[in-house]
């Protein structure tokens, strides 16, 4: 496969992902702010810090208005990661490799581009409930999923795409459990109070993960949520999976079987899983949660950039040719 | 769909004779169309327009820098033409290609056809199409044209005129491609009864005769494409994708010892064919323009040493110049000894002095063409052009009267064509295609460009043109 063209579905995978998670993240705290007491109602900072881009959305806003933070989050352009930047970002790149995709891939990406442009027109983020609108832009693309899985090769493109989708994943995962860090909770006897529950539940939820939650641990219990979340075996939005998942897509690529590693990308990303594998939820806990993954991120933006120049970078042709002659 | 309404006009109008009866190869179609509310054809036109946009159909137009995607209006009408018509079409052209490329080997070699005063010989040596590091050379199995995109109008007296023969890069075939889905899609049962010649071998026909070129069992192929801002991406994109082999650009290769590798993620990996979109003198800055950077250094030296073949063949683009196209009859007889099946425009070649002077003289009823433009740039259409505009195109001619030929003013045929006002006449032009690998072939199918304005003769794509799916009839 093309250098280039693997570094494109790479991200092609990234981007859809991180669409898919913001429109998650929206819906859930929209619920959540339906059940809050009403001097509560209304926080929406926390869901800015979880994005990272806090400091981007100060300098132009002022405050927390509720319209203000879905525009940011979902169609201002000026915002790199928002649904809108990722969504022209994803088709533009399947629109660059249009040939290594199926067509209908393709028309769907395009479609959930159109999709993107009809919200925009109809300022999406100025309505009372604009929640349909999250959750149709949401099952449009994993219904690009779904085509994707019954219809792709198992070959290298789909363990590129597959790579980026589960290193996002692992990415928006610690984010969207750091939300909890930054939600602010009336005063510190609030732990564990009802307001609390609320927060952990809404938490699940966004990653689909409440029911299953429910049946593996019964009650909702911080220590058991962050296990859950970070180091369960077989929950695909858990951390450990996603890196476990992507480490095999990297052997799949190289063709790595005997384990180990054979290239930087795939040392570092073993690395990290291991340390997880053999992690417990109380250290975590000693270490500080939100330490913890923020230093989890940092190492996920390592390995994208290893897996760069393990694969995607190209040798300038003139360089070559002048070496030649 | 009324149609009482509808008038031949003083064109030839493909769906109707001058006595307002129903030519034979639209009888099927007009009784169909005759049923169906005018609401429902809007409808059709309707989804049709939607499905381009959900097929991502674009081509790119620049204003001010920034690309464009667009859409180019596909007409759900279809342009019939009789199989008895379109043999002498495909035996026209088979001759006429086979004749240029005869040509090409010739001017690039041992110049006969120069030598024997047929075809002057600074209009070749002067172009600044004719490649010097071409001299010499002759191509993988002797081919140069491998897919050609022959422009051809039918005049008032039914009769067809070639109007350009397309060598470089013609453009276009995705839309008869893709047109032919969409309107397959729309006139599902009337399709199937009338008999339509199938086009959707193309793509497969097409790696077929790109890998004839290279005499491994197993050649690997390649689209090589300017990339995404290309107007013609989408077609690049498209026919990679159909023929199942690589898209790539120029910072994909490079070249060692005179061999073109891809870089994969596994490494170099050697590339055999390239159908290259991109213009001669961007392929190679070694060779040909330094400052491009599309192209791959060193390729030509590959090309040349054997290792790589490409269609079309570098240097083609001499013999497509609007002043060589008027010796083309000429051509013909002089390498097959027979007489031209396609009728060529009459040409006058402003770079003469009694030409030049006709031209002069009668330029409110000609058409004038710079020899080297594309896209309907740089053109007057004298009966249509007003007096200071004659005037301004006459200074221009003399000038630089090599740059121009005029040629009489052709009445371009006219198909129905869905418009705000109901069914109407408007222009078109015909664009089929002809791969030669093992052989030449004309595909039975056509691009069939239209002039959706009132009256307009221009059907380019970048100044109001459409597109309309082009049925060639088994009987």
């Amino acid at each position: 496969m093309l250098s280039r063209v693997a570094n494109n579905i790479y991200w092609l995978g990234r981007y859809l992902e991180r669409a898919e998670n913001y429109a998650r993240f929206i819906d859930v705290n929209f619920n959540l702010m339906q059940d809050l007491p009403m001097d509560l109602k209304e926080q929406w900072q926390p869901l800015i810090a979880a994005t990272g881009d806090l400091q981007l959305y100060q300098h132009s806003y002022k405050d927390f208005d509720k319209n203000q933070v879905l525009f940011f989050l979902t169609f201002d352009q000026n915002n790199p990661n928002s649904m809108f930047s990722a969504i022209s970002r994803a088709r533009e790149n399947a629109r660059i490799i249009r040939e290594n995709l199926s067509k209908e891939t393709w028309e769907k990406s395009n479609q959930l581009y159109l999709m993107m442009q009809e919200g925009e027109a109809k300022k999406v983020w100025k309505k009372a409930d604009p929640r349909p609108f999250y959750e149709k832009i949401k099952n449009q693309i994993l219904l690009i999923y779904g085509i994707a899985d019954s219809s792709v090769a198992r070959v290298e493109g789909w363990y590129f795409r597959q790579l980026g989708q589960f290193v996002e994943r692992a990415d928006k995962t610690s984010r969207i459990l750091d939300v909890k860090y930054h939600i602010l909770l009336p005063s510190g006897s609030d732990v564990g109070s009802p307001l609390d529950f609320l927060h952990w539940m809404a938490l699940l939820k966004s990653v689909t993960g409440f029911n299953t939650y429910r049946r593996i641990y019964g009650n909702i219990n911080p220590l058991n949520v962050v296990e859950f979340l970070v180091l369960n075996k077989y929950f695909p939005r858990s951390i450990y999976f996603c890196l476990n998942e992507a480490e095999v897509c990297l052997h799949h690529i190289s063709g790595n079987l005997g384990g180990g590693f054979k290239n930087p990308a795939e040392k570092a990303i073993g690395e990290l899983r291991s340390q997880l594998e053999f992690a417990e939820v109380g250290e975590i806990i000693d270490y500080g949660l939100h330490e913890y993954l923020d230093n989890i991120q940092i190492k996920l933006n390592k390995l994208s950039d290893l897996i760069d120049s393990t694969y995607f970078r190209l040798q300038d042709n003139f360089i070559s040719q002048n070496q030649n002659q | 769909m009324k149609i009482e309404g509808y008038q031949s006009g003083e064109h030839y109008d493909e769906m109707l004779n001058p006595q307002g009866e129903i030519r034979t190869p639209y009888a099927e179609f007009f009784r169909n169309l005759k049923k169906v509310p005018t609401a429902k054809m809007n409808h059709l036109q309707f989804s049709a327009n939607q499905t381009q946009r959900a097929m991502g159909m674009t081509f790119n137009v620049y204003h001010d820098n920034e690309g464009l995607e667009k859409i180019l209006h596909l007409d759900i009408i279809p342009r019939i033409i009789a199989n008895p018509e379109w043999e002498k079409l495909d035996k026209g052209l088979k001759q006429r290609t086979y004749a240029l490329n005869l040509f090409l080997q010739d001017i690039y070699n041992d110049q006969k056809i120069l030598k024997d005063g047929i075809v002057p010989e600074e209009l070749i040596l002067g172009s600044k199409d004719f490649l010097k590091p071409c001299i010499g050379l002759t191509p993988p199995k002797g081919i140069w044209c491998h897919i050609t995109g022959t422009d051809l109008i039918k005049n008032k007296d039914g009769e067809y005129y070639v109007l350009e023969d397309n060598l470089r890069c013609p453009s276009g075939v995705s839309y008869m491609l893709e047109s032919r889905e969409i309107i397959k899609r729309a006139f599902p049962v009337l399709f199937n009864k009338i008999g339509v010649r199938p086009v959707s071998d193309y793509p497969a026909k097409l790696l077929q005769m790109l890998q004839f070129l290279s005499d491994k069992p197993k050649p690997v192929v390649g689209v090589l494409t300017p990339g995404i801002y290309n107007s013609a991406y989408y077609e690049h994109s498209y026919l990679a994708l159909q023929m199942g082999i690589e898209l790539v650009t120029g910072i994909d290769l490079l070249v060692k010892d005179k061999k073109v590798y891809m870089q994969t993620t596994k490494g170099l990996q050697q590339i055999d064919v390239l159908y290259r979109r991109i213009d001669d003198v961007f392929i190679d800055p070694l060779t040909f323009r330094p400052d491009s950077m599309l192209g791959i250094p060193g390729i030509f030296e590959a090309y040349k040493a054997g290792n790589i073949a490409l269609a079309n063949a570098p240097g083609t683009g001499v013999a497509d110049d609007k002043a060589v196209y008027a010796y083309v009859p000429k051509i013909i007889k002089y390498y097959l000894d027979e007489d031209p099946i396609l009728n060529n425009v009459p040409t006058y070649l402003c770079r003469e002095k009694k030409d030049l002077d006709y031209v002069l003289e009668n330029i409110e009823e000609l058409v004038v063409k710079e020899t080297n433009a594309a896209g309907g740039y740089g053109m007057l259409i004298g009966p249509k052009a007003s007096k200071e505009e004659h005037a301004k195109f006459r200074e221009l001619i003399k000038a630089n009267p090599t740059n121009y030929i005029a040629q009489p003013t052709l009445s371009l045929s006219t198909v129905p064509t869905l418009t705000d006002e109901g069914l109407q006449g408007r222009h078109v032009d015909l664009r089929p295609y002809i791969l030669y690998g093992d052989g030449i072939e004309v595909i039975p199918g056509a691009l069939t460009r239209v002039a959706l304005r009132k009256g307009s003769l221009v059907v380019n794509s970048s100044q109001g043109g459409g597109s309309k799916d082009t049925w060639i009839l088994y009987s």
